[in-house]
């Protein structure tokens, strides 16, 4: 997991690169600091998710089942909270700004940057889901924390990559 | 210990239907079947991206030469360099790192056998994918085409309005896909060799060649990502009308060229570090001496591993950019000849004074030295950023890595090929065609790619369909296109002596070398589960210590 974290940092180093390169570069409007609000709810949301399910993976070690369903469900909650966040965010800016990936440069880098993360968070909630079903069906037991835990590093990294893509498009690049 | 062999019914001998043979095959985990797959996968590549140069060299054969169409050279240069690179090169060397890591380090399998079934398909459906493009470059209708933007796609060929159809849109998903499988493999790797290690292989008395598999997989996560993040955004461009590389809306062209090469220098490295690997191996037990120097060479390549990392603007000196990028580029690329040079004399340290046993492997080993030495020497002129500009994108260019990746990695590939032959296969190869195969294709390489400097000094570029007579360039053309033909007579040899020797060669037995590392403890063929028992080892050459009981490598080490 620790190599595919850094693959994973390789592609994300790229896209970032090229965000940093591309500020104020836009030919035409909408421009960043027209269209941009800061999503701290989001933020708040996804980064919190990094302690819950930190919290599910060590109830899972200690063997408490229970508390183990609770933190998981706690974590794909907000998870999903995040998720809508951008897909209400994409939505005003679409429809109501005007702004698409191929409107102007602003738009490319700021649509796949931000969409590669969502795309991260939608497959470690697609794992997450998959868990969630498996506990639900009581499949999950002590013996798995150690891979809840791997998992956990996934999640934690693309927690991380946020506060970088955060920092690149809503500080910088505004 | 690991030579105590047992006895098991073999499967050999009872005739079982094809059909339960082709779905073992297709549903394979295990590495060894993974692993003989990637080869003759990379091997079928290796024929197709053969007839392809050759085309080219026979358009080029003469000046004002018609034998193929301007947009056809075009395709092929474009097919020849992928293919070769992506399909033919990474493949085989992941073939061999499958089938011997776990081997080598005494352990049953690799970390993840069902990602690596996974990655292999991965790297053989974007190698049809690529070749799909034949049939479908214009969206399966009429007559489809190839891609013809070059092996690196500088934008803005890459654009919709310079390559319409569907052609440059397979070459994205293409390497996408293989680059994935390649991530996929190298994750493997790392995991396997971090984790498997038999009991007693410390990190300090692993083969050299797990060392350079374990560089070039950390390599591959760090170089082939950034080209696969540079596809994503390639995509985008073209499906979705995103503007990274769209100059006309302030996209950069230059952009593209950094990121592909930052893939593209360390990507070299990925395919001659397993190279080195070869080499490491072949050198000592053809030599009958232990590897001079085992920490330096472990340290050299991480030292090549970590500076090759900052190389890649070495191929962008003529683009422009200032005089600093250029002076740090050009000390960084002279840098790497440091630890790559520390082991050349470490290998001819390992020859100094062994008995020397000149078998077809070794005789590749050996022509692997002096060409990669020539392509070094290229190499740093070429760093050299005035130079560099005089020669860039000249047949100079065109010459110096195809001595790399022809006259170093294939060289060592080739004797690879040899040398595990006999564990893969249980057979011995024919020694006699063999050195056939090794004289003809050294004859028909040096003289291909020897004279190919020499246009390029004169001022040949490379990607051109045909020339102007007069020009000078004319008999070394005809010289390069010869060789050719030697090359391709060396290539039949060695593939009808695979296939003659896979069924009647002589049974080969354990250890035909009388060689040190693991593998060779085992019966040849392997059986599926290795070892029948986990070895322990206590040195860096196991097998010595179980010969020479009297005198084991331990008691020095």
């Amino acid at each position: 997991m620790l190599s595919l974290i850094a693959a994973e940092l390789a592609i994300f180093t790229i896209f970032v690169v090229a965000y940093l390169f591309y500020i104020g570069k836009s030919l035409t409007g909408p421009l960043p600091k027209d269209v941009l609000e800061l999503p701290i709810f989001a933020t708040i949301c996804l980064l919190s998710s990094s302690l819950t399910i930190h919290a599910a993976v060590s109830a899972l070690r200690k063997g408490s089942v229970l508390a183990f369903k609770v933190w998981w469900f706690a974590t794909m909650a907000l998870g999903l909270i995040f998720l809508g966040e951008t897909a209400r965010e994409w939505h005003h800016l679409i429809h109501d700004k005007g702004l698409t990936i191929s409107t102007n440069l602003f738009g490319t880098i700021y649509y796949s940057l931000v969409g590669l993360h969502a795309f991260h968070v939608t497959v470690g909630l697609i794992c997450i889901a998959v868990a969630m079903v498996l506990a639900a069906l009581g499949k999950i037991k002590q013996e798995h924390g150690e891979r809840a835990d791997v998992f956990s590093l996934y999640w934690h990294f693309v927690d991380a990559v946020w506060i970088v893509v955060f920092t690149v498009v809503y500080v910088i690049g505004r | 210990m690991a030579t105590e062999s047992i006895a098991l019914t073999n499967a050999r001998g009872v005739p079982r239907p094809i059909g339960t043979i082709l779905h073992d095959w297709v549903t394979t985990v295990d590495h060894k079947k993974l692993g003989i797959l990637y080869i003759l996968y990379a091997l079928v590549f290796l024929v197709i991206g053969g007839i392809e140069a050759s085309i080219m060299r026979i358009q080029l054969i003469i000046p004002h030469n018609h034998f193929v169409s301007p947009q056809v050279f075009n395709r092929m240069f474009t097919m020849h360099g992928t293919t070769m690179i992506f399909f033919v090169a990474m493949p085989i060397l992941f073939g061999f790192g499958n089938y011997l890591i776990p081997l080598m380090i005494g352990a049953r399998d690799m970390a993840f056998p069902r990602l690596n079934a996974f990655s292999f398909w991965l790297t053989a459906f974007g190698g049809l994918l690529l070749y799909f493009s034949f049939i479908g470059g214009n969206g399966l209708y009429g007559a489809g085409n190839a891609p013809d933007v070059g092996w690196f796609a500088y934008a803005p060929l890459t654009a919709t309005i310079f390559s319409p159809g569907h052609s440059t849109d397979f070459w994205t998903l293409s390497l996408l896909v293989s680059g994935i499988g390649s991530i996929g493999t190298a994750i493997n790797i790392l995991a396997t060799i971090v984790c498997l290690r038999c009991p007693g292989m410390t990190l300090g008395k692993m083969p050299l060649l797990a060392w350079l598999n374990l560089v070039m997989s950390a390599m591959v996560l760090l170089a082939i990502s950034p080209l696969t993040a540079a596809q994503i955004m390639l995509s985008l461009d073209r499906f979705l009308g995103a503007h990274f590389f769209d100059t006309q809306a302030g996209g950069s062209a230059v952009l593209w060229m950094h990121f592909f090469w930052i893939f593209g220098h360390p990507e070299v490295y990925v395919l001659v570090i397993p190279a080195f690997a070869f080499v490491s191996e072949i050198i000592p037990v053809f030599s009958r001496k232990p590897i001079f120097g085992y920490p330096v060479m472990v340290a050299a390549t991480v030292a090549i591993g970590f500076v090759s990392l900052s190389v890649w603007a070495h191929h962008m000196f003529t683009v422009g950019m200032n005089s600093y990028a250029n002076s740090f580029f050009a000390l960084t690329t002279m840098a790497v000849g440091v630890p790559t040079g520390i082991k050349i004399f470490n290998w001819i340290g390992t020859m100094w004074g062994g008995k020397l046993i000149f078998k077809t492997p070794m005789l590749f080993c050996m022509a692997f030295l002096f060409q990669f030495l020539i392509a070094g020497l290229t190499g740093i002129m070429l760093s050299a950023a005035p130079f560099n500009w005089q020669l860039s994108a000249s047949y100079f260019v065109v010459a110096h890595f195809h001595y790399v990746i022809v006259g170093s990695i294939l060289f060592a590939i080739f004797g690879a090929f040899y040398y595990w032959f006999p564990k893969m296969s249980g057979r011995m190869y024919n020694e006699t065609l063999g050195k056939w195969h090794f004289w003809l294709f050294l004859i028909g390489f040096h003289l291909t790619f020897d004279f190919m400097h020499i246009p390029g000094l004169l001022g040949m570029p490379r990607r051109i369909y045909t020339y102007e007579p007069g020009l000078g360039w004319d008999v070394w053309n005809l010289i390069c296109t010869i060789g050719v033909f030697f090359q391709i007579a060396g290539t039949l040899v060695f593939v009808g002596n695979l296939l003659w020797s896979c069924f009647k060669g002589k049974p080969a037995g354990n250890d035909p070398w009388d060689a040190w590392t693991l593998e060779w403890s085992t019966s040849s063929p392997p059986m599926e589960y290795n070892f029948a028992k986990i070895p322990v080892v206590k040195s860096r050459r196991p097998l010595w210590d179980i010969k020479h009981p009297e005198d084991p490598d331990w008691k020095y080490e």
